[in-house]
């Protein structure tokens, strides 16, 4: 038995109740490791705010999407209804809807605000990798939530929108039709896939997502945020062991944050009670006509946190195909007569491509199409170790970085913008210098994150008080 | 813990058991896992269809819902069917020898068709499942070129057809639209589904 701790002589209630519990469950310690003594440094900037705010967004999805479930129906005949239902019949149904769906878009805005913090500041690099990689995976279950909730309200864009995804697994090699039947339960999007959809958006990725939440928070606090300068503060600790640029987390940016949450709210509220619909990019206006099996509607797009990706897809025809041929070729070429490589690796990397074309060409466009798309998301997972620059943060690194991070993020958004409208010649050719753009960013990473003259980084972080 | 002796006996069980734990887990999934497929009610749910086409006109369009998709028969105009032996050089399939699941014996031809005049083919479009549009008014248009000689157009991902439901080259899709088993029951009934061979 651990050893039992008594409240001191006169001490009150509640003090006297706490050491009850603390002798039973470690709350106190969780308190302090997580908020009174979590020490973070003081020069956090308004970039650091959406870990909070995207923490507020995933407690009001849960909170709002409990009360949906209690007048939703899952079945393909009800479906429709039973969320015109919640808009139209019951008391505040309308208010609690809206908060969910733009509640959807909020998260994803944040969630990438959130990333590009990561990106500018270098947080993913030693010793934050486990941090990076838990976020990936609430990123991927985010994206799981929001395409498989989408279906549910059972419009024509969440139907088309899951024939289109869910037959994306079709395209994989010789499993594919019976995966993609696995997933549907049916021969087309039915009653079978609602229902499961249902199960896995209420109950299954939420309770994944969590865990990553809890794995994503545990692994933060054990190695301490990072900040603007990309300096470690437990460098640089005072004589009772705390670093000496750091402060608690509570009250400081307990307080910082509330402030965030305000401003958040105040912008949130206003796009929910003026514009829950996001100008059709976040509620689709196709949506507000029941699904019917036999006709798409005449332009079908993703909701706008998907349409990066789904650029990508639309840009991956057998003329891409055939330049990621050719760029794979010639980097084997380059890499074989310019390359430090022994004979032996040149060899193999002269194999691997021959190999690497050989199927490019072998299989079908659409199924690169799919490799495209989730290579995109899936590549996020290996920056920290793509990144081979010698400083984490943004501020020392030469200035033409923050041109290339800047190209990055105007093709992302151009990808974005393409993807949500109607295919064209023109667009599609944008599309394909945005999707080698996308990936050159992160594969050469190894190359152009060591290029330049690296400004010199201070010992302590940069910091004046107001 | 490192100057303690291992106990080889110990740890084989440990090992065996372990093992057996996971055929265990295995054999649990499996039922799960199949509970994802369809069930017996969707796969009885696929009979043949039959649809009457008597009321139809040349350059109209009828659809009818076969296993839950939507199945058209156009009746096609003699300058349409003038159009495509014309279009083989832009043509992915012209004459659908990729997938020869997708088109029968039978319609494996220009036109893909038992009866020139009727082109009857699953409205699924073969890159990922949308259904395209009609667009059979030669001449240009939006998300089309400028020669465009009717045919139908993927809202989804662009990709084009033409009036016998052949994909044209370099387009996300990569197969022909689908041409179900039919058969003519009489000069203004087909059936869907089912054909003569079966």
């Amino acid at each position: 038995m651990a050893e039992m701790h008594t409240a001191p002589a006169g001490a009150g209630a509640g003090q006297r109740l706490l050491t009850w519990v603390d002798n039973r469950f470690p709350l106190s310690k969780l308190y302090d490791e997580h908020m009174a003594k979590y020490y973070a440094p003081k020069n956090f900037n308004v970039w650091y705010v959406f870990g909070s705010l995207a923490l507020l967004v995933l407690v009001m999805q849960i909170l709002t999407g409990i009360f949906l479930t209690m007048h939703y129906k899952p079945d393909a005949a009800k479906a429709f209804g039973s969320v015109e239902y919640i808009m139209r019949d019951v008391p505040w149904g309308w208010l609690v809807r809206y908060m969910h769906s733009t509640g959807a878009s909020a998260f994803f805005i944040v969630i990438y605000l959130h990333m590009f913090r990561g990106f500018l500041y270098g947080s993913y690099r030693k010793p934050r990798e486990l941090v990076w990689l838990f976020g990936c995976g609430i990123f991927l279950c985010l994206m799981a939530e929001a395409f498989m909730g989408y279906l549910l309200p059972w419009g024509q864009m969440s139907y088309w929108g899951a024939q289109v995804i869910v037959n994306l697994f079709s395209a994989v090699p010789f499993i594919g039709p019976d995966l993609s039947l696995l997933i549907r339960g049916d021969y087309v999007v039915g009653d079978a896939t609602l229902n499961r959809f249902f199960s896995f958006h209420v109950i299954a990725v939420p309770l994944v997502l969590l865990g990553l939440v809890a794995a994503h928070l545990i692994a933060l606090h054990e190695v301490g945020s990072n900040n603007p300068d990309g300096v470690e503060i437990k460098d640089s600790k005072d004589a009772k062991g705390n670093p000496v640029d750091g402060i608690p987390f509570h009250p400081y940016y307990t307080v910082h944050d509330i402030y965030a949450v305000s401003v958040f709210l105040f912008i949130f509220s206003l796009v929910l009670f003026f514009a829950p619909e996001g100008g059709g990019y976040f509620l689709e206006f196709n949506n507000f006509i029941e699904a019917n099996p036999l006709k798409t509607p005449l332009h079908i797009a993703p909701v706008w946190y998907f349409t990066p990706y789904y650029s990508m897809l639309r840009a991956t025809t057998d003329l891409m195909v055939n330049v990621l041929a050719i760029i794979l070729a010639l980097g084997a070429v380059m890499a074989i007569l310019r390359g430090g490589f022994r004979a032996s690796a040149k060899i193999a990397i002269a194999v691997v491509a021959i190999v690497a074309v050989f199927l490019l060409k072998t299989f079908d466009a659409k199924f690169w199409g799919v490799v495209v798309m989730g290579g995109a998301v899936m590549i996020l997972f290996f920056l920290p170790w793509l990144d081979r620059s010698p400083v984490k943060s943004i501020r020392y690194r030469p200035d033409w970085h923050k041109l290339v991070y800047a190209a990055f993020v105007v093709f992302f958004l151009a990808l974005g913008y393409l993807g949500s409208q109607p295919p064209s010649t023109a667009g599609n050719y944008v599309s394909q210098i945005g999707t080698l753009v996308y990936f050159g960013f992160f594969l050469l990473m190894p190359w152009w994150s060591r290029l330049g003259t690296f400004k010199p980084v201070p010992n302590r972080v940069t910091f004046a008080s107001h | 813990m490192s100057e303690q002796k291992i106990d080889g006996g110990k740890r084989t069980w440990i090992i065996a058991s372990s093992c057996m734990g996971a055929v265990g887990a295995g054999f649990v999934a499996v039922p799960f896992v199949s509970s994802f497929e369809p069930s017996a009610r969707a796969r009885a749910a696929g009979a043949p269809v039959e649809a009457d086409i008597s009321a139809l006109k040349p350059g109209e369009k009828l659809t009818v819902e076969w296993r839950g998709k939507p199945v058209w028969i156009v009746r096609r105009t003699p300058a349409q069917l003038a159009e495509l032996p014309k279009l083989d050089k832009e043509l992915a399939d012209p004459l659908s020898k990729r997938n020869l699941e997708l088109t029968p014996p039978y319609a494996r031809n220009n036109d893909r068709s038992i009866k020139p005049e009727y082109l009857v083919v699953v409205g699924i479009c073969t890159h990922l499942g949308c259904s395209p549009s009609d667009k059979f008014t030669p001449g240009p248009q939006p998300s089309l070129p400028n020669d465009w000689a009717g045919g139908f157009l993927c809202p989804c991902h662009g990709s084009t057809f033409d009036m016998a439901g052949r994909v044209f080259k370099d387009k996300p899709a990569p197969d022909n639209l689908e041409v179900p088993r039919h058969m003519y029951l009489s000069d203004t009934r087909i059936l869907i589904g089912e054909d003569k061979s079966a």
